[in-house]
């Protein structure tokens, strides 16, 4: 195991090289200068051009400038926002709790309703709760996540008031963050009302990012399933004469779930992605605004850095996922 | 004891429904349409960065009358100009009091040294806080011209300040109402340098404006409260909080919800729904801006001036006004927009009439013109749609049988290309006033200097760059009768077509009173009240 466990972190290194070179050379294919953008429509003169440029090294051969670049990553210099001035890593990780906290309680969402769901589809194949469960699903997997947003702000906060329309927390409460998790910190604030505040807030976005996850993991295991369902050793657990509860919870859903772990671990993917929608419309202060922000304004070393950092986070996440399915399925560690 | 108890859970229970806090303190939400990218305003062009920085925190030594783009004192009492025009005496305000906060408590009150000091770090390579944050470029002061303008900045004595140019400039005394003027503390900048933290000038601002900074959580919030010592009395509201709300519709529910008071930037085609809200007033202002399409006055036929004439007697503004504005805008007739002073009402539009166009153009012996016409890749006030409306013209033009061809550019590359002198075709672009000067419209954007860069007709007229440059100078109502002048030059030689000029809406909700549009577009909270 420990052998299978370092091998996949070797395999990290090559690929976190390719990751910064692919970042790196990104931004930099996009047409558009992000010097030319700070001047605006006012412009500026050629030498002016030439000074800023020297200013932030862009006028050094690419081969050059990634070489910098790389060397302040294994120093941990992610470089500094050509935008706001502040260092990459540092608003990375004033940002990154509040995707954290949203993507776990998305993904938490998706798994808990996820799972049950394709487990009872599965069992009940083609009656109508199948049919139901199967359709939403697929009306789930197609969601335009933008109209989705809006469309439950407009019912639910808008017309009915149930929910907030938008922010982490009331605007009434007010402390300095600790761990950057609103749930934890408006806990440590102690201030009554605010973690039910931050819990109010968080409810309309987490259904929002959860529901293509949701829909995915549902059909995953269905599918799985369905298959475990046919073996051998699922019917042997039946004539045996164990209780269809203790069939399908011990027996086929265990082994259904290999599938499906990998399927969740690959929506850690689609949670970032979808983070970058579901936080615009939510006005949610995470990395995927912050990300789609800096690439409209050419903030290179933010979208070269934010890149990089998400992509080490999916890497890290799959070499668990992939861990996690050695301890379940001992015929991977081969 | 038991009713205490009761008391304590019902006053919990008040507070967690958040009606206590508005009991005690007044608080005024406003749901900001993006993040600020730093406190620091000479750093930066952006309007939301100055409306989160130098509207609320800091005053410049001028400052723009509420509502207008006269100029009038704020940090100084009052001003004189030499007779030469060269000299530039600003007496300060005595007793004006910096912002006193956790991270900093000032000592003394405001002098010439903190004025010196800001434009210092601005202009001075040597001063310690030139290059304070990596790539502190001044872009506002460059883009002024001021490195050129400013000769010297001298302490005359404690409370006054004079300022020599190089030449005279009338529209002078506006830019220093520009948010790149603020007015700094050399107290505060001086005891950062000592702990070897400037970059927190960018992050803790300290300055003299009617509220003072108390924290920000990146793209989330920003909180400040009211300045108790502000020289012009503090402010009705306590608190003042920009809750960053990118999404326009989104704001639209939160206003509506009552989770803010104020929003900026409707969506046009929301505005009718936003008036018939409850609680909900929408004021709105034309926007100080210009949308147009510039021809390459230097490439033949669009030299002819009997042909671009021509050309925009073919655009039929309403159907653009109709179509890309949905209604928030207002058809242009001259490069200044109507709440500029010297905008001259009395000049006739063009009218729309492809046949008459049509006939100017074969007198002109022009035919089968092929032309293309440069639509930009991004929104601006001055134009929301910009491939849209090059369609429009498009269409327009092919009834008087010219072919447009359409083209556009990433932003960066657009700017820089439209600047060429041997560019094809014409350009639609647009631009928001700076300082409200007839001036940074008239001489940045049709003086012979800009030709090659900001002037994208490549237009040079002698007359009118005459009248221009003579307004530099003098009393406004000279000026004001010079630029008249202008305006009728320009019409006569129509370098562009002029479009629209985008009509600005503010909703908010009916108990808030006080707010003043901004003709020059930034969002200011100072006297604004919430009625109980």
């Amino acid at each position: 195991m420990l052998r299978f466990f370092l091998y996949r972190v070797a395999l990290l290194i090559p690929t976190f090289i390719g990751v910064s070179i692919v970042a790196f050379a990104f931004i930099r294919l996009l047409p558009g200068d992000p010097i030319m953008l700070l001047a605006g429509e006012r412009g500026m003169s050629a030498e002016r051009y030439q000074e800023l440029q020297a200013v932030y090294g862009f006028d050094r051969p690419y081969l050059v400038q990634y070489f910098d670049y790389a060397w302040g990553i294994l120093q941990g210099d992610f470089g500094q926002s050509i935008v706001t001035k502040r260092p990459v890593l540092e608003e990375f990780f004033t940002l990154f709790p509040a995707t954290i906290e949203l993507s776990l309680c998305a993904i938490i969402l998706a798994v808990g309703i996820g799972i049950p769901a394709g487990v009872l589809a599965a069992v009940k194949r083609g009656s109508w709760l199948d049919q139901t469960i199967m359709g939403a699903a697929l009306t789930g997997y197609s969601m335009p996540i933008f109209w989705w947003g809006l469309l439950l702000i407009i019912f639910f906060s808008g017309t009915l008031g149930w929910t907030p329309v938008s922010g982490r927390i009331s605007l009434l409460y007010y402390f300095e963050p600790v761990t950057g998790f609103m749930l934890i910190d408006s806990l440590l604030s102690g201030q009554a009302g605010a973690f039910k505040s931050a819990v109010s807030h968080l409810i309309l976005p987490t259904v929002v990012l959860a529901t293509i996850p949701l829909a995915v993991i549902a059909r995953q295991t269905r599918s799985a399933m369905l298959e475990v369902l046919g073996e051998d050793y699922v019917r042997t657990a039946r004539s045996k004469g164990l209780a269809p509860r203790r069939v399908i919870g011990l027996h086929a859903l265990r082994n259904a779930l290999i599938p499906v772990v990998t399927t969740i671990g690959l929506q850690v993917g689609v949670l970032l992605a979808g983070a970058i929608l579901t936080e615009t419309i939510f006005s949610w202060p995470g990395i995927g605004k912050w990300m789609v922000d800096s690439v409209f304004k050419r903030d290179y070393a933010v979208v070269q850095g934010g890149l990089l950092l998400i992509a080490s986070l999916i890497m890290i996440v799959n070499l668990l996922v992939d861990v996690l399915y050695g301890l379940i399925n001992p015929r991977i560690r081969k | 004891m038991t009713k205490r108890i009761v008391k304590t859970l019902l006053a919990a229970t008040v507070l967690s429904m958040g009606f206590a806090a508005a009991a005690n303190a007044k608080t005024l939400v406003y749901c900001s349409e993006g993040s600020p990218e730093g406190f620091d305003p000479a750093l930066y062009t952006a309007g939301t960065t100055f409306d989160a920085s130098s509207k609320p925190i800091y005053s410049g030594l001028v400052q723009f009358e509420p509502g207008t783009t006269n100029v009038v004192p704020d940090l100084a009492e009052s001003w004189e100009v030499s007779d030469d025009g060269l000299e530039y005496t600003f007496k300060l305000r005595p007793g004006v009091k910096f912002h006193s906060t956790d991270y900093f408590t000032p000592t003394r009150d405001l002098n010439a040294d903190d004025v010196i000091f800001s434009f210092e770090r601005q202009m001075d390579s040597e001063n310690a806080y030139n290059a304070y944050v990596e790539g502190a470029s001044w872009e506002y002061f460059n883009g002024m011209s001021m490195p050129d303008l400013i000769e010297s900045i001298e302490k005359v004595d404690d409370m006054t300040v004079k300022f020599v140019l190089s030449r005279p400039e009338a529209p002078f005394v506006a830019n220093l109402g520009m948010d790149f003027a603020s007015i700094f503390s050399k107290e505060y900048a001086d005891q950062l340098a000592e702990a070897g933290n400037e970059s927190d000038l960018n992050q803790k601002p300290i300055g003299t404006g009617p509220f003072q900074f108390v924290a920000y959580q990146p793209d989330a919030v920003i909180r400040y409260k009211a300045h108790p010592d502000y020289y012009a009395g503090k402010q009705a509201i306590d608190d003042l909080v920009f809750a960053i709300t990118t999404d326009a519709s989104v704001r639209q529910q939160k206003l509506m919800a009552g989770e803010c008071h104020v929003m900026p930037y409707p969506n046009p085609a929301d505005v009718e729904s936003l008036k018939s809200a409850d609680g909900v007033e929408v004021m709105q202002q034309e926007g100080l801006n210009v949308g147009y399409l510039a021809y390459n006055t230097q490439q033949a036929p669009f030299d002819k001036p009997e042909v671009r004439k021509a050309l925009n007697m073919a655009i039929n503004k309403q159907a653009i006004l109709d179509a890309v504005f949905q209604g928030a805008g207002q058809a242009a007739k001259n490069p200044i927009p109507p709440t500029m002073w010297s905008y001259d009402d009395t000049i006739e539009d063009d009218p729309y009439d492809p046949e008459a166009a049509k006939k100017m153009l074969e007198e002109a012996g022009v035919s089968d013109l092929s032309m293309k016409v440069w639509a930009m890749p991004v929104q601006r006030p001055y134009n929301p749609n910009a491939r849209r409306m090059a369609e429009l013209i498009q269409e327009d033009f092919a009834k008087i049988g010219v072919d447009v061809e359409i083209v556009s550019y990433e932003w960066g590359e657009y700017l820089e290309r439209s600047k060429a002198t041997d560019r094809d075709g014409a350009v639609l672009l647009g631009w928001t006033g700076d300082n409200g000067d007839p001036d940074n419209f008239l001489a940045v954007l049709l003086g012979c200097d800009a030709v090659g860069g900001s002037n994208r007709a490549q237009w040079c007229n002698d007359e009118f760059n005459d009248l221009v440059m003579k307004a530099k100078s003098g009393e406004q109502e000279e000026r004001a009768a010079l630029y008249k002048q202008a305006q009728e030059v320009f019409k006569r030689e129509a370098p562009w077509a002029t479009i629209a000029h985008s009509v600005v809406f503010m909703p908010m909700r009916d108990n808030v009173e006080g707010y003043v549009m901004d003709p020059l577009g930034g969002h200011n909270f100072e006297g604004v009240d919430i009625a109980e």
